[in-house]
């Protein structure tokens, strides 16, 4: 590595220096080394493609090169080679040789290791899956094409040229200006424009010059890991986004810099700290970056594990040492945040949005999304947006798409709809807190005010798409639990109103709901949202608002009729045996655990319904679908 | 006091003007002036936490009109504050039947339920003998009064609970009895017989000291020895019992 840059010639210099270097390169051969690649053996074919490259004598025509995740983790792990970007999933140890013998030496394509569609078709080019093709990948652009512990592959495409941009160059009023201007809003939960509370935290009085710049990278909505990716995949690209804070809100002063991180992301943490150390090293962190005068430096700060401890003042307590509990916030934390000094808190994919917004200017950028933010940062939303999509879709993980997109886009085009043919029933945007919607909003253009007006929430950005088997009275209580349990415990009215709702709508489920109930839920959902402290408690009720909206009938079934149509609640099912298809081949009356059923070989079995515990497993087990629930 | 919250402020509840200093509680301002706010979390001694939801009040600042509690509120120049709305009553009367629901043997909180219409609650009893209410007013007086934190909150969520450190004895609390004063619903408990004050809730025992000259049992000899310890006096000086001094 370089020597420290002492202004941003330097860096220049230094980049066109690798860029001639590196030319000598014919092909690369990347594997995804990211946590879900991890988990199904991808450091192991690291290590395996090194030693047959090496075996082979073919380390001067040939890069091995380890990447953060690809997005596409349900199919890891993952080889893209490059460049001709064939994808090969599914990657195990065994099949090294063949792909450097066949397709590297031998240009051709490995077809068993191609991904294969529904339908059986195959696809070889990674751009030319219906996974990748239909995102734009700005964020997660460089994710499979750069190591993330190398920062010389980051400044090869291009990385911390927004930063000699801007440091010692453009005013950091002006700096403040072009990310209100781009229109970028908060990518953690609210949607708050990032340049508005740029401006409000450099405004914010502050006598000793300590301003914060944080990090929120706690992620803790359960599934989604579009954050970590960022992290383990290009670590760089936050960090860039911080310094060039640093310099838009702290300059001149003495700005200070945290990254709050999930402690249960313990490849991130490793990542992050890697390229800090190598940010340091070549004097894009420390005294007087790049010449431009300005100090700055980031910490590392594990977070306390809580849901609840994302939440902004949370996590400033937390830092603090205290228990991440929320407190009120008639003052702001851009006036008095950590250490009561003015602090600008943004979330991983907001702060990675930032070099890309300075490189290619507010023009280009503004002309992804919605809306009009010419005067009013408020006026639509822009750039891209990840979204992790899990749930009863074919292709799982994370899409990056433009602002406005619609549900059916993401669901169908890019997620490949629903499997096992069965019918689409709801999607859940934006985290246990966000709302549920139905088909007929499928169309709807995927923004920030277009969501909150459905009932819903940008949230994050999990996504989470639901069929026909899903009860949604039980999806409602799902996540008021889940709530519950994360509530910081301190207002009475998130406390113990959603520990109520949960027992009321456990009560439904279980057969035992009452008339009145349904009004008992709103009037209670009422007091949770709007007398409760921090956004926890004032979101809550979302899953259950939404689903009470969209999905009323359900509802009413579950109380009046005593039913579920989906055959989840096992207090309002039963299972019967269809006399004409039972074969009698005995195996639900083996498999059932309770003795409940009956009859002799080879004449139609019949279940007890008194012993019955509606478990399911005579139905899972019958190969010619005899059982059914009603 | 800093000099930002010495500043005299205009502000109005139900369109009457008044006034107050920049950066005190609402909810301190408006007792001050006579309002009636109820409340179960408020000491005037200790920091504000917002837990028990009781003291909401609308507040229009600018343009943005918006429900929140005035215990936690910093007064600032030229809001309006309105008291009873309909917003205010209707959800501090479900706060209440949560309450009743949680502490259905807190005698305080039943008066107050009944003083706003609540006499009954629609919601599942989670334990009838409980009185705790969370609102946190022990610790805090311990911590910032007492100057010991010998209890705190553990977990969260709906299993949140007040209690000693693991649950077990509140090994530096003193016995000064604090925290059993300021509890709203009086679920701490102190006792002393045989020479020995007890701190119920926090299972803490201690021995009490007797004046070297009426005799009389006055004080835990773990306190004074405390004391001695914070006010530099020697130990010799808390022999006797402060009418003996
Ligand atoms: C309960 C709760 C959990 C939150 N968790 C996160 C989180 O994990 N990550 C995050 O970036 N923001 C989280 N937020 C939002 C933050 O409070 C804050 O709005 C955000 O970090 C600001 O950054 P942004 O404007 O760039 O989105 C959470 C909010 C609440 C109420
Ligand atoms: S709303 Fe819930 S999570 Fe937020 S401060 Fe109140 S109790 Fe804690
Ligand atoms: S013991 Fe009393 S003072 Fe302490 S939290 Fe419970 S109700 Fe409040
Ligand atoms: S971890 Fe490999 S694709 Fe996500
Ligand atoms: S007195 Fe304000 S919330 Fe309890």
């Amino acid at each position: 590595m370089a020597k420290a840059f002492a202004n941003s010639a330097d860096l220049k210099a230094y980049r066109q220096q690798l860029l001639k270097t590196r030319r000598t390169e014919t092909k690369t051969i990347s594997i995804c080394a990211g946590t879900g690649c991890c988990a199904s053996g991808a450091l192991k074919l690291v290590d395996g493609f090194h030693r047959a490259v090496r075996e082979r004598g073919l380390e001067r025509e040939v890069t091995v090169r380890q990447t953060g995740c690809h997005g596409f983790c349900e199919r890891g792990p993952l080889v893209v080679l490059h460049p001709e970007l064939t994808l090969y999933q599914r990657v195990k140890g065994a099949d090294i040789a063949e792909i450097i013998e066949r397709t590297i030496q031998g240009g051709e394509v490995v077809e068993r290791l191609l991904y294969q569609d529904a339908a059986g078709h195959r696809f070889v080019r990674e751009d030319e899956l219906p996974f990748y093709k239909n995102q734009m990948r700005l964020i997660l652009a460089q994710n499979g094409h750069i190591d993330p512990t190398s920062i010389d592959d980051y400044l090869a495409v291009g990385g911390y040229q927004a930063l000699a941009k801007v440091l010692g160059k453009s005013k950091p009023e002006k700096v403040c200006e072009t990310i209100r201007k781009s229109g970028l809003r908060g990518r953690g939960g609210g949607g708050f424009p990032a340049g508005v509370k740029w401006e409000s935290c450099r405004a914010a009085p502050c006598p000793d010059g300590v301003r914060y710049i944080i990090c929120n990278a706690d992620e803790g909505d359960p599934g989604a890991f579009m954050d970590r990716s960022i992290m383990e995949g290009n670590p760089h690209s936050v960090i860039e986004g911080m310094i060039i804070g640093a310099w838009a809100i702290g300059f001149p002063g003495r700005p200070q810099g945290y990254v709050y991180i999930r402690n249960e992301y313990p490849l991130a943490v490793e990542r992050l700290g890697i390229a800090l150390e190598q940010a340091r090293r070549l004097g894009l962190l420390g005294k007087n970056i790049l010449g431009s005068g300005l100090d700055f430096d980031i910490k590392i700060n594990k977070g306390g594990g809580a849901f609840v401890c994302g939440e902004s003042t949370a996590l400033m307590a937390s830092i603090e040492g205290f228990v991440g509990e929320p407190r009120a916030k008639h003052i702001h934390t851009v006036e008095s945040g950590l250490w009561d000094k003015p602090t600008n808190l943004n979330n991983v994919e907001t702060w990675a949005n930032v070099p890309l917004i300075i490189d290619k200017g507010v023009k280009w950028y503004t002309g992804i999304g919605t809306g009009d933010v010419s005067r009013d940062p408020w006026g639509g939303s822009k750039g891209t947006k990840i979204f992790a999509l899990v749930g009863k879709v074919q292709n799982t993980g994370l899409v990056e798409v433009p602002m406005g997109t619609s549900l059916r886009r993401i669901i169908y085009d890019i997620g490949g709809g629903i499997p096992g043919g069965k019918k689409f029933k709801a999607v859940q945007t934006g985290g246990p807190s966000g709302g549920c919607l139905p088909a007929d909003k499928l169309d709807l253009p995927v923004d920030f005010d277009a969501l909150t007006a459905a009932g819903s929430m940008m949230g994050s950005g999990g996504m989470i798409v639901m069929d026909e088997s899903t009860c949604m009275v039980d999806v409602a209580r799902y996540f008021t639990h889940f709530l519950a349990d994360e509530s910081c415990g301190k207002c009475v009215s998130c406390r113990e109103g959603l520990r109520q709702l949960g027992r009321i709508l456990d009560r439904i489920c279980a057969g035992e709901g009452r008339p009145g109930d349904l009004e008992l839920l709103e009037s209670l959902g009422r007091t949770i949202r709007s007398a409760s402290l921090c956004a926890l408690g004032q979101t809550a009720t979302n899953p259950l608002d939404s689903t009470l909206r969209y999905f009323r009938e359900e509802y009413r079934e579950h109380v009046e009729d005593k039913k579920c149509r989906a055959g989840v609640c096992r207090a309002l099912i039963s299972f019967r045996i269809l006399a004409d298809k039972c074969t009698g081949c005995m195996i639900c009356a083996k498999k059932c655990p309770e003795q409940a059923i009956s009859g002799e070989k080879k004449k139609p079995h019949v279940i007890d319904q008194s012993k019955c515990i509606r478990c399911g497993i005579c139905r899972d087990v019958c190969k010619f679908d005899a059982v059914v629930v009603e | 006091m800093t000099e930002s919250q010495s500043r005299e402020v205009t502000f109005k509840v139900d369109g009457r003007s008044l006034r107050g200093r920049q950066g005190e509680s609402l909810l301190e301002a408006l007792r001050r002036y006579g309002y009636q706010v109820p409340s179960l979390c408020h000491h005037e001694a200790v920091s504000p936490y917002g837990a028990c939801r009781l003291c909401l009040v609308e507040v229009q600042k600018g343009k943005r009109r918006k429900l929140t509690t005035s215990c936690n509120y910093p007064l600032m120049e030229g809001i309006e504050v309105f008291l009873d709305t309909e917003q205010v009553v209707s959800n501090r009367r479900v706060v209440l039947q949560l309450l009743l629901a949680q502490a259905p043997a807190a005698e305080r909180v039943r008066q107050l339920a009944a003083e706003y219409g609540v006499n009954d609650t629609p919601f599942e009893v989670e334990d009838p003998e409980n009185r705790c209410i969370n609102c946190g007013l022990c610790a805090r007086v311990c911590k910032e009064v007492v100057g010991v934190e010998a209890i705190g909150f553990s977990g969260r969520g709906a299993g949140k609970r007040m209690v000693a450190p693991y649950d077990e004895t509140a090994e530096d609390c003193i016995g000064c009895g604090a925290c059993v004063f300021v509890c709203p619903t009086d679920c701490i408990g102190m006792s002393e017989t045989g020479g020995i004050r007890t701190i119920e809730r926090w299972h803490r025992k201690l021995p009490l000291k007797t004046c070297s000259v009426c005799g009389r049992h006055f004080a835990p000899t773990f306190q004074l020895n405390k004391f001695a310890e914070w006010t530099g006096l020697p130990r010799g000086h808390f022999d006797k019992c402060p009418d003996c001094r």
